[in-house]
């Protein structure tokens, strides 16, 4: 996507005309660029907070909020900032929101604080933040970068919860807390232990490379550039 | 808390409580870094040295912040502290040993964004955790830190000759063999307790 000449207010918000861009940048992240499934970042609260289904959630959503927040910002104050310190400038940013992300969620609910605990707070170096700032919203408008960190903020919520699911299924017996099978069933605690994270999202990646693989196979000439991708 | 010796923080920073293994933190160089046996292990000695510096500029600035009684600044303040104890270790390498820096390239400022250390941080202050017992929890979280990397990349260096399937090829196969090993650590449970 090129920039179009500055000056103007709406090409510096940059609102598509009718071409459909922005609705693309959201579902780009939601699937094709899948920030953990398909750009394998982030592994680190994917990993460790999708223990049950209600944590994943709550860190799915805490993370899009800080997304969506600091590539508003990135992107309207994108010609302002100087380039020797755009990075600590987008850190500072995003530490800013995780802060009130932080206290948010302690007034929400204190119980999913506790579970999360530091995790909230290292949502600072999830890279998938400071790629989206420094990748897209420094170049692109402010709409556009909206839409973008839409996308990627649902597409990881997305992922967080694919894990949560199983691993609360098959670790705990339940789904959001709530109970799921008769007491006979023996939970499978490795599961909710670390090394079930690990095996949880390798099974996922297994299952995305089969059906990378498959379509490769099906269209060989169209989308092998896309599959590389 | 103060019934914690020294050497069970750093047994339970290294390896019951492995930050790669067991919380998850500084899993992206785990998995990227994680190819070759010698960066990792040169990448690992960069983590700890950084880990030993931050943390104790972390414990002056959270005794600081509770002085001025502003502790909501304390993320914002942790981030810009590490940041600039890795560019000072950066321009500090540069300068001694340039052969150094040249082996360590880009790893070195992308440490600033390694989970492990902020987290190192945060754990440290929530634990409350005097100094002394600090500087071993980053001595024993870092040495916990390298020798995971270390492994894993001992054992990729040996998958590189295996025969895996195509569909497992990447980062799913890292994750698996992560997985394992994250298996054997928690072998070390209750150790030293």
């Amino acid at each position: 996507m090129e920039s179009k000449p500055k000056g103007k207010l709406a090409a510096y918000f940059h609102f598509p005309q009718g071409d459909g861009l922005s609705t693309d940048e959201f579902i780009k992240g939601l699937w094709r660029e899948n920030p953990v499934l398909v750009q394998v970042l982030g592994m680190c609260p994917t990993l460790a907070v999708t223990n049950s289904a209600t944590n994943a959630m709550a860190m799915g959503l805490a993370t899009l909020f800080v997304l969506v927040m600091s590539n508003i910002l990135v992107s309207s104050l994108r010609n302002v900032i100087p380039k020797q310190v755009r990075i600590a400038t987008y850190i500072l940013i995003i530490a800013t929101f995780v802060t009130v992300a932080d206290y948010v969620i302690q007034a929400i609910s204190l119980d999913v604080h506790k579970a999360l605990g530091a995790f909230i707070p290292l949502i600072v170096v999830n890279c998938i933040i400071l790629g989206r700032a420094e990748a897209f919203a420094s170049k692109n408008g402010v709409w556009a970068s909206f839409m973008d960190g839409l996308g990627m903020g649902v597409g990881f919520t997305f992922a967080l919860l694919l894990l949560g699911f199983i691993r609360e299924i098959l670790g705990s017996g339940s789904l959001f807390g709530v109970s799921l099978f008769a007491d006979s069933f023996q939970d499978w605690v490795i599961m909710i232990l670390p090394s079930g994270g690990f095996f949880a999202l390798a099974a996922w990646l297994l299952l995305f490379n089969g059906l990378k693989l498959r379509k490769k196979e099906t269209q060989p000439e169209q989308s092998r550039e896309e599959v590389l991708i | 808390m103060k019934t914690e010796s020294l050497w069970f923080i750093f047994l339970n920073a290294s390896l019951i409580n492995n930050f790669v293994l067991a919380y998850f933190l500084g899993i992206c160089p785990f998995l990227g870094v994680s190819g070759k046996l010698s960066t990792a292990f040169r990448m690992g000695m960069a983590v700890i040295f950084v880990m030993l510096i931050s943390s104790m500029a972390a414990y002056g600035i959270h005794a600081f912040l509770i002085w001025v009684d502003a502790p909501f600044l304390q993320l914002i303040s942790y981030i810009v502290v590490i940041a600039s104890t890795v560019q000072l270790v950066e321009m500090f390498i540069k300068r001694f040993s340039p052969s150094l820096f040249k082996a360590l390239g880009i790893f070195l400022p992308l440490i600033t964004t390694n989970c492990a250390i902020l987290g190192l941080a945060l754990f440290q202050t929530n634990k409350g955790y005097n100094f002394i017992e600090s500087f071993v929890f980053a001595l024993g979280a870092g040495i916990g830190f390298t020798l995971a990397l270390v492994l894993m990349a001992g054992l990729r260096e040996k998958l590189d000759f295996a025969e895996v399937p195509v569909i497992a090829k990447g980062v799913a196969l890292t994750l698996l063999v992560g997985g394992i090993l994250s298996l054997t650590f928690m072998g070390f449970a209750g150790l030293g307790g």
